[in-house]
């Protein structure tokens, strides 16, 4: 864990409530997909728990969605600004878990961390298939991004008025897709049809309400079958036969 | 001038008065790799009972001008863990004065509770929870009747020669009365005050924002109370007080010890500043020189 103060480079919408925020400063503690950071919102006493959109040696980039006055802040910022963050939180994707072809599954805003998540696989040589979920159409996002990394990107919204009708399980029944190894990240509703409709060994990046963001304070905890775990400090991101439903 | 930032409670003496609260710093080992906890007077351990508990249903933490709201619930993995890993493992990497905090729901189990952790050599001073607002059955009931107040109190004593501090609730009317009813039941110091009991609705979905329904607040929200009842009752107590409440810069902590407080208790700061201690600690020196402080021990209870 770091702390280190960035400057807001940009910060501008993505889709419907939806940021991107790309920050200048000290990334050294950043260590791959999967981790948060926990970004101070002036005015706020908590800091705001935020995934790891993409990072290089001098900047990394967040997108989130307004849901709350806090993330509403962080939206009015402009590129310029100061902002504190504790950067090198949680835990991160095991891509080594992957053999040859991954298959990734992002629901809304959890798309955001799936992006580093597919340069790392690409940079290994895998085949990443990625699978969206949103509401409907103009929520669509990252579309292009990932597809400039290489892979193959499909997109379902729940109304239809974008790629197959339903849910990203809906894409996996239409489509003859392969994998060995499977990442998911989005809301816990989505990630608990996934684990019952996925084959195969996978990961899922668990979302709470956090506290301290680093592991002390137990305000994140959940059940898992060896028992209570951080989501912060042990997870975000857990094997799919951890998790209890 | 160097300046004597000592203190010390029931004869244990404390490098200095800031001690991370008990639920806002884990076990303390969580922090180690954080900062030197060397720096600190002494660690409240998160709040531990007989059996491992998960605690409550997230989410368990919610927000609010200048605080916070928690329910965790008293998750914990039991007293056994705590004397056989935790305690041992923090103790390795920490020479400062190391409290356990001890909650429960029945006397007898609060006794039995107390019981091992009198058997771990390097636990300092027992601090009694009786002011825990997130249990049902437990913990705050005790804290809010001199009567329960007193009983749970010399059932603990009963089993320890260790300090015994009572950690008392302020969702109280009258905070005096529960404080002397522990000093006259055997404690050997009083630690206030818990979290105030609170509540934030989602105006959108019209539930409560915490699964627990309430959760108590934290923060600099509660300084002012805080620092009233930590006078209120140094003044009408002969046991020493550690004081704990919004502390959130050295000078809380200044206040909090000329109010009566013979040690401080860092809470919430923690949760959003993980490294709040280490920059309270290192800020005192300064304020002392500033207020003319030669010994902090000497502005104890001065107002």
């Amino acid at each position: 864990m770091k702390e280190v103060s960035y400057t807001v480079l940009e910060n501008l919408p993505l889709a419907p409530r939806t940021f991107r925020m790309k920050l200048s400063g000290d990334t050294s503690a950043i260590r791959g997909s999967g981790e948060f950071v926990q970004i101070a919102v002036p005015g706020k006493f908590l800091r705001r728990p935020i995934s790891v959109h993409d990072c290089d040696f001098e900047t990394f980039t967040i997108v989130y969605k307004v849901v709350g006055e806090g993330t509403a802040a962080l939206s009015a910022m402009l590129p310029g600004s100061q902002v504190g963050a504790l950067t090198g939180l949680g835990n991160n994707f095991d891509i080594d878990a992957c053999r040859a072809r991954a298959l990734l599954l992002g629901g809304g805003v959890g798309a955001a961390p799936l992006y580093l998540l597919t340069k790392e696989l690409c940079a290994q040589g895998k085949e990443v298939t990625v699978v969206l979920g949103f509401n409907k159409a103009e929520e669509v996002m990252l579309r292009e991004d990932f597809e400039s990394l290489g892979a193959k990107v499909f997109i379902a919204t729940l109304d239809g008025s974008a790629g197959t009708r339903g849910f990203v399980t809906d894409v996996l029944k239409l489509k003859n897709l392969c994998w060995d190894y499977f990442y998911a990240c989005g809301p816990k509703p989505m990630l608990k049809a996934v684990c019952g409709a996925v084959k195969g060994p996978g990961e899922l990046s668990m979302e709470e309400r956090m506290g301290c963001g680093a592991g002390f304070c137990y305000g994140c905890s959940i059940m898992t079958v060896s028992g209570p775990r951080r989501v912060c400090a042990d997870g975000p991101v857990f094997k799919r036969e951890e998790i209890v439903w | 001038m160097v300046r004597d930032l000592s203190t010390s409670l029931c004869g244990i003496s404390l490098k200095n008065p800031v001690v991370p609260a008990s639920g806002t710093f884990g076990f303390g080992l969580e922090l180690a790799g954080c900062f030197d906890l060397n720096c600190l007077g002494g660690i409240s351990l998160k709040g531990t009972t007989l059996e491992p508990r998960f605690g409550n249903p997230t989410p368990r933490i919610a927000e609010c001008e200048a605080g916070m709201l928690n329910a965790v619930g008293l998750q914990n993995p039991g007293v056994e863990a705590l004397v056989r890993e935790k305690v041992p493992a923090l103790r390795r990497v920490f020479d400062g004065c190391i409290i356990a905090n001890i909650s429960g729901f029945a006397v007898e189990e609060y006794a039995a509770c107390c019981r091992i952790a009198d058997d771990c050599a390097d636990i300092d001073i027992i601090e009694l929870n009786i002011s825990c607002p997130n249990v049902h059955g437990g913990g705050m009931a005790f804290g809010t009747d001199p009567e329960a107040a007193a009983e749970v109190t010399a059932a603990v004593r009963a089993v320890t020669s260790k300090p015994l501090f009572v950690k008392l609730s302020p969702n109280v009317s009258d905070i005096v009365a529960i404080a002397r009813a522990c000093e006259d039941a055997g404690a050997d110091g009083l630690t206030l005050v818990n979290t105030f009991l609170g509540m934030r609705i989602d105006v959108r979905t019209r539930r409560p924002v915490l699964a627990n329904g309430t959760g108590g607040l934290s923060g600099p929200a509660i300084f002012p109370v805080a620092l009233r009842m930590v006078h209120q009752v140094s003044k009408a107590c002969r046991i020493p007080v550690m004081g704990c409440g919004g502390v959130a810069r050295a000078q809380d902590v200044i206040e909090m010890m000329m109010a009566g407080a013979s040690a401080v208790q860092v809470g919430a700061e923690n949760i959003r500043n993980p490294y709040a201690c280490r920059q309270i600690v290192s800020g005192l020196p300064g304020l002392m020189e500033e207020l003319g402080i030669e010994r902090l021990s000497d502005i104890i209870g001065c107002v």
